[in-house]
């Protein structure tokens, strides 16, 4: 996928000014974090579960190397074959050959966050191969060409509006005059229209939410039955999934998925959770001929070692996108990859570079909720400021910003000037800005201000409060 | 890959003695803290997989033997004013049902169709901790039939029902006579109600690409699960 995180303050500007998008976060937005809620209260061992989770995913990649051998030699027992890809490149050959070695005309999907990093689609309709996306999200943006906003809810930024537009225009040979009342129509039109592409595909292409190494199964999560439907009905089952989705064993897997439904949409349990274990077996009645699994390191070995390793720990839940008041406000196009959100915000330089996604980990009001809701305690606000630290080491940060810094560096080391100069300021800027409240411009700091607006202090300063609130006894 | 990986962990392969280890974790697979909602009596936790089933949507009806099952299938049928056809899981303990003495129902038994209307379905477990249906794949217990009809029906004894996944996972793992490490059945899915799907507007609607329907038919055949 091309990334345009370069150009985040202008993608997050036009976001905000884009009426529709804003309408259906508004909406959306609210209803995650308050079912999520409703889950963990449910479960009086909630936290607990997330240090075992941290502990398994800790444990797994601190032996990555013998869990993916293991893992490997158990799928090939079991009459599977397993494809080891450094990179997009390869992962989309390994791909390309099996569907070409497998006579494909159509393939159907089911929902990946791999196949976006991969490019899959176009890479096969450049090949004369027809995918065809069946996650309902899915299928309506490879309708409009476009990418998924959200990482569990890919159509997160469209209203029924869209949706009805959208299927009008693709559907053209339904009777003009049919209606629309209810999302169950919408519902019921993708059901009728799908069924027939997951009858005729040949190969059927899933992401797993968990590989593991004990049976050398892959694992899918869904609440539609379209991954089912995808990995059981055609010839060939080809399973895309990256190096840090291993778990050890059935049981650490169990623990995780206790942890994933819960952050995720807040259900218990998704409606279908499935272990695939190699092809058909000689007296199964269905089931794939053949099993591939697509295991895709694509810059992920890389982070191992470095203080970017805990990112692996990541169960793309998408608690963190659903809590964080950025992605809540900009959407998830504005990051400009396959990623978005506080999660999007780490892994995303981590995987193509922090010259390219440098503006990311920029853009974040470091309030924490991103780290506090994540089920697998991923310190992301601390990484975010790692990304920075790479950042002006390597002389990325513009040239105004590292003055600034060094500005505030030179007041920081001189207490008595640094008291003087704040409380200056914030006199200065509280009078300045008495109507608004905030600033939509200040001079040196047209870097900062262009894409966002700087809230104006209240007038004192934190040392004189809190010297003020010390001598009336309540600090 | 693999040596990119040993850069990162500032060593070469596994020695031999942390390999051991960790082949000894994966032979034991240790259970990691369980929840204690479904650590609960028998008759307890029979009825928290029903509440936990009915509060996924999907509908239980209990009945005393396995010779009550075809009765309750044709009364549900008729219910849901649905065609008394079936497409059957080959299981020995569907196949024994006395389905004679319903000679309206017309069975069809084998893998799902894409025209089944209504599908049966052998339980393996039930869990109660959330509702949960293990359906491990199986020449007896096709996974299509779990897929492709609008309304599946599962049989499930209660002596079957058991508290968390792990004890799921126990079962079968005796069961199968699966190896330490070995083969697990082709596809195993874990089953929480009907289909569904969020993806239009962040709002619940059922009946998604599986199953619009799901029902259960609990036979009571364990006498410690008796209130």
């Amino acid at each position: 996928m091309h990334a345009t995180s370069t150009t985040f303050p202008q993608n997050a500007a036009r976001a905000m000014a884009d009426a529709s998008l804003q309408k259906a976060m508004a909406r959306t937005k609210p209803m995650f974090p308050a079912r999520r809620a409703a889950a963990v209260a449910a479960l009086p061992e909630f936290e607990a579960l997330r240090e075992t989770g941290k502990q398994i995913k800790n444990h797994t990649l601190a032996n990555l190397d013998f869990y993916l051998e293991t893992f490997a030699a158990n799928v090939e027992r079991a009459g599977g074959h397993v494809h080891w890809c450094s990179d997009a490149d390869e992962a989309r050959a390994a791909v390309l050959k099996i569907c070409q070695d497998a006579g494909a005309r159509t393939v159907t999907k089911g929902k990946s966050m791999i196949s976006e990093e991969l490019g899959i689609n176009k890479h096969l309709e450049a090949h004369g191969i027809a995918p065809v996306e069946t996650d309902l999200g899915e299928y309506i943006l490879q309708l409009r060409d476009e990418p998924p906003s959200h990482i569990i809810a890919p159509a997160f930024h469209l209203n029924r509006e869209d949706w009805e537009a959208s299927f009008r225009k693709s559907h053209t040979d339904l009777p003009a005059d049919r209606v629309f009342h209810e999302r169950r129509d919408i519902l019921t039109e993708a059901r009728t229209r799908l069924r027939e592409k997951f009858l005729a595909a040949d190969v059927g292409i899933t992401g797993a939410n968990f590989l593991i190494a004990e049976t050398g199964s892959s694992v899918i999560v869904t609440n539609e039955g379209n991954g089912d439907l995808t990995q059981t009905l055609p010839r060939v089952h080809i399973a895309l999934a990256s190096i840090e989705k291993m778990v050890p064993t059935l049981e650490d897997c169990t623990s995780l998925l206790r942890l994933l439904a819960r952050s995720a949409t807040g259900q218990d349990f998704s409606v279908y959770t499935t272990f695939s274990t190699g092809k058909r077996r000689p007296d199964d009645l269905d089931g794939p001929d053949a099993y591939h699994v697509i295991l895709l390191d694509n810059g992920r070995s890389a982070m191992i070692g470095t203080e970017f390793q805990d990112m692996l720990r990541c169960i793309r839940c998408a608690a963190c996108l659903n809590h964080c008041p950025v992605y809540g406000t900009v959407g998830g196009h504005s990051y400009g990859w396959v990623y978005s959100g506080p999660m999007g915000s780490v892994l995303t330089p981590g995987l193509i570079g922090v010259d390219q996604a440098g503006h990311l980990p920029n853009a974040s009001t470091f309030c924490g909720k991103c780290e506090s809701v994540c089920p697998v305690k991923i310190p992301l606000p601390k990484m975010m400021r790692h990304w920075r630290e790479r950042e002006f080491e390597r002389h990325l940060s513009p040239a105004t910003a590292r003055a600034g810094l060094r500005l505030w560096r030179w007041f920081a080391l001189r207490p008595q000037a640094y008291r003087l100069a704040t409380r200056a300021a914030a006199w200065a800027m509280a009078r300045l800005s008495r109507k608004k409240g905030r600033f939509a411009d200040l001079p040196f700091a047209g870097g900062w201000t262009d894409g966002r607006d700087l809230p104006a202090p209240e007038g004192e300063t934190f040392f004189t409060r809190y010297a003020r609130e010390q001598r009336a006894g309540r600090a | 890959m693999l040596a990119a990986i040993r850069r990162g962990l500032r060593r070469g392969a596994l020695p031999d003695d942390q390999a051991m280890a960790l082949r000894a974790r994966l032979a034991a697979h240790p259970r990691q803290p369980i929840p204690a909602r479904s650590r609960v009596p028998r008759p307890a936790q029979i009825d928290l997989f029903q509440r936990n089933v009915e509060k996924e949507f999907a509908t239980l009806q209990r009945v005393p033997d396995a010779a009550a099952v075809p009765e309750a299938v044709a009364r549900y049928l008729a219910a849901q004013n649905l065609p008394p056809s079936l497409a059957m899981a080959p299981h020995p303990e569907l196949q024994a049902l006395p389905w004679a003495d319903h000679p309206m129902l017309t069975l069809r038994e084998g893998r799902g169709q894409a025209s089944d209307l209504v599908s049966l379905q052998h339980g393996y477990a039930g869990i109660a901790e959330t509702g949960t249906l293990m359906l491990p794949s199986a020449a007896q217990r096709p996974a299509t039939l779990n897929l492709l009809s609008e309304t599946e029906i599962v049989v499930l004894r209660t002596s079957r029902i058991v508290g968390p996944y792990e004890e799921a996972w126990d079962l079968l793992r005796a069961e199968r006579a699966v190896p330490e490490g070995g083969m697990l059945p082709r596809n195993i899915m874990f089953v929480t109600g009907p289909s569904r799907s969020a993806d239009i507007e962040s709002v619940l609607e059922l009946g998604a690409h599986g199953p619009r329907r799901l029902h259960i038919i609990l036979i009571e055949d364990d006498p410690a699960a008796l209130g």
